[in-house]
């Protein structure tokens, strides 16, 4: 079974969710005698192309011309493609971020390829191919079998390990012949909210609710998150009050999130906001109602007024991190 | 100016989500299906450039007939025109091709879709027709201002937000920031009874994916009360009981 993975990097660094992709796909080989190639699109060096190896890529391409070291949808499927084809590809993995997003389904029309994103699992491929994946925003999953030759999975970050499974992977230099005239988006400006973690790709999230009473109040949300390093986020009303930028909503209607701890202070747990973070391996419930639907989708609970209970878990976080330092 | 809106047909968000027939249906007794929030942003953002310059908006459902109140829904938030492709909607490539399919004859200038359908969450639909109708996709848009064949976009990417612009014509994903939804007034459900809808049939593809099973996760076990006064042990017990930090 050949594999290629897309090597999504930021800035010529590669991201975390790349080296889960390319651990996924490594495994899959693995048990089914494959061959797995990273390919990476945009400008990054050779020394961090040579990392991709550490985690099990036997092969690794790299799309380096310039008309790719400015994103577009458009130009980087159509690199994945060329390099799906060279290859002879079964399977395309990449990972569920924005980007990934972008170019998965762009891809899969260009090759006919079934698609499925949101992915949690390892296909089960003894009887056809069969995956699951995540549905109604972590509410329920979705076992789903992939009927064409050629795949295209979408694999939701933070859901599989980063193994290090190293492998003396050739680096190879590759040109799809895009030009110009394939890109039709300009970018003018780019953003990024910088010195904080990535909500999206967070392993620690610290969510606050209207039990915060004002946005005057969130510098106890972000000390407490700045000290676990953690991300944060809030609720939907929160949001739309705008007290909270909208692309910290979580819920249903906002973003779906998997990290490893999620902390609810000031969320009453309303069904549309546990489908965002269900998923999520350990959350803890901090409310001041004992009745919070919250507590029941916690695994821990402390039933306080915010003003009260989080000065207590902060200290007690930066007395554990100057412990731990 | 000529505007395509994509809509699904979903469940309520308060919907409490169970299954049928031996878990390989979504069980749909007593459940309100609604227009997908994001779907209605960009149906309301694509009211208001066809406001502000003019134009039409055309609103494009690939469902059975039992979507349709949801589909005059839309006509009387203001949808100028609908179309129902008479299919249910498969998987996200089906879904697409039938909207490819009808597009490609109609010209339009810009094609909106919601960021993804709340319930089932693909976000394909986008790039799929982009793709198929060999234009630029653009995904999780949080605004859209259009001015003498260009448009300006923002959108949410990694970490941050990125400005760009973007010849017509071209597909996009709305993100929730784009605008506030539209609410109909009596005068709009009065208009809808009358504004075309027309039923087409589908194209003949076939999915290339099959669901063939639904499950519920799996119950939390109880959950562990600390007293206020201890609060503090909570930290104690993420690190070394719950191995999380």
């Amino acid at each position: 079974m050949k594999i290629i993975v897309f090597a999504e990097n930021q800035d010529g660094n590669f991201k975390k969710s790349t080296f889960e992709a390319i651990s996924y796909a490594a495994q899959i080989a693995a048990n089914n005698n494959g061959h797995v190639t990273a390919v990476s699109i945009g400008n990054v060096g050779a020394e961090k192309l040579a990392e991709l190896g550490k985690y099990g890529a036997d092969h690794i391409v790299s799309y380096a011309q310039e008309i790719f070291h400015s994103f577009s949808g458009e130009a980087y499927s159509k690199a994945l493609s060329h390099a799906a084809k060279s290859l002879n590809t079964n399977l395309i993995i990449v990972s569920n971020t924005y980007s990934g997003k972008t170019i998965a389904p762009r891809t899969a029309a260009q090759l006919s390829a079934g698609i499925v994103s949101g992915v949690i699992s390892f296909p089960d491929m003894q009887n056809g191919f069969k995956v699951r994946r995540t549905v109604f925003s972590g509410k329920a999953y979705a076992d789903v079998n992939v009927n064409t030759s050629l795949k295209v999975l979408a694999i939701t970050p933070n859901s599989f390990a980063i193994l290090d499974q190293p492998k003396t992977a050739a680096i190879e230099i590759m040109d799809a012949g895009i030009g110009s005239e394939n890109v039709h988006t300009k970018s003018i400006e780019i953003a990024r909210t910088t010195g904080k973690v990535v909500l999206t790709e967070a392993e620690l999230v610290v969510s606050a609710g209207r039990g915060m009473k004002g946005p005057e109040n969130w510098h106890m949300i972000e000390n407490l998150a700045d000290i676990l390093g953690a991300a944060t986020a809030c609720s939907k009303p929160v949001s739309d009050m705008h007290w909270r930028p909208h692309s910290e909503h979580v819920g249903q209607t906002g973003i779906t999130i998997k990290p490893n701890l999620y902390i609810a202070i000031g969320i009453s747990g309303a069904i549309q906001h546990l489908a965002g973070v269900s998923s999520s391996k350990v959350i803890v419930a901090i409310n001041k109602d004992p009745e919070a639907p919250f507590f029941k989708a916690a695994d821990y609970g402390i039933v306080g007024d915010a003003f009260e209970v989080l000065p207590l878990i902060t200290e007690a976080a930066k007395a554990f991190k100057s412990q731990q330092a | 100016m000529k505007i395509l809106v994509c809509m699904s047909n979903v469940p309520d968000t308060t919907t409490k989500v169970t299954f049928a027939e031996n878990n390989t249906k979504f069980n749909t007794q007593g459940v309100q299906f609604i227009i997908n929030p994001y779907d209605e942003l960009a149906l309301t953002r694509a009211l208001e450039i066809t406001e502000k310059q003019t134009g039409t908006v055309t609103v494009i459902n690939v469902g059975l007939a039992d979507t349709e109140p949801n589909v005059r829904k839309a006509l009387a938030i203001g949808a100028h025109e609908a179309v129902r492709i008479n299919a249910e909607p498969l998987d996200a490539y089906f879904v697409a091709e039938q909207i490819a399919n009808y597009a490609k004859g109609e010209n339009f200038d810009v094609i909106l879709t919601g960021r993804e359908s709340i319930d089932y969450n693909g976000g394909m639909v986008a790039g799929l027709l982009g793709e198929m109708l060999n234009m630029p996709s653009i995904n999780v848009i949080t605004a859209i201002e259009i001015e003498n064949g260009m448009a300006h976009l923002e959108r949410d990417i990694d970490g941050g937000r990125e400005k760009l612009d973007c010849p017509l014509p071209f597909v996009a994903s709305a993100q929730k920031e784009l605008t506030d939804p539209r609410i109909p007034n009596m005068r709009g459900i009065m208009a809808a009874r009358t504004k075309p809808l027309k039923v087409l049939e589908p194209a003949g593809s076939q999915a290339n994916t099959l669901t063939t099973s639904f499950e519920l996760p799996a119950p939390k076990g109880a959950c562990k009360l600390i007293d206020v006064a201890d609060a503090g042990k909570l930290i104690e017990l993420l690190h070394a009981e719950a191995k999380v930090i």
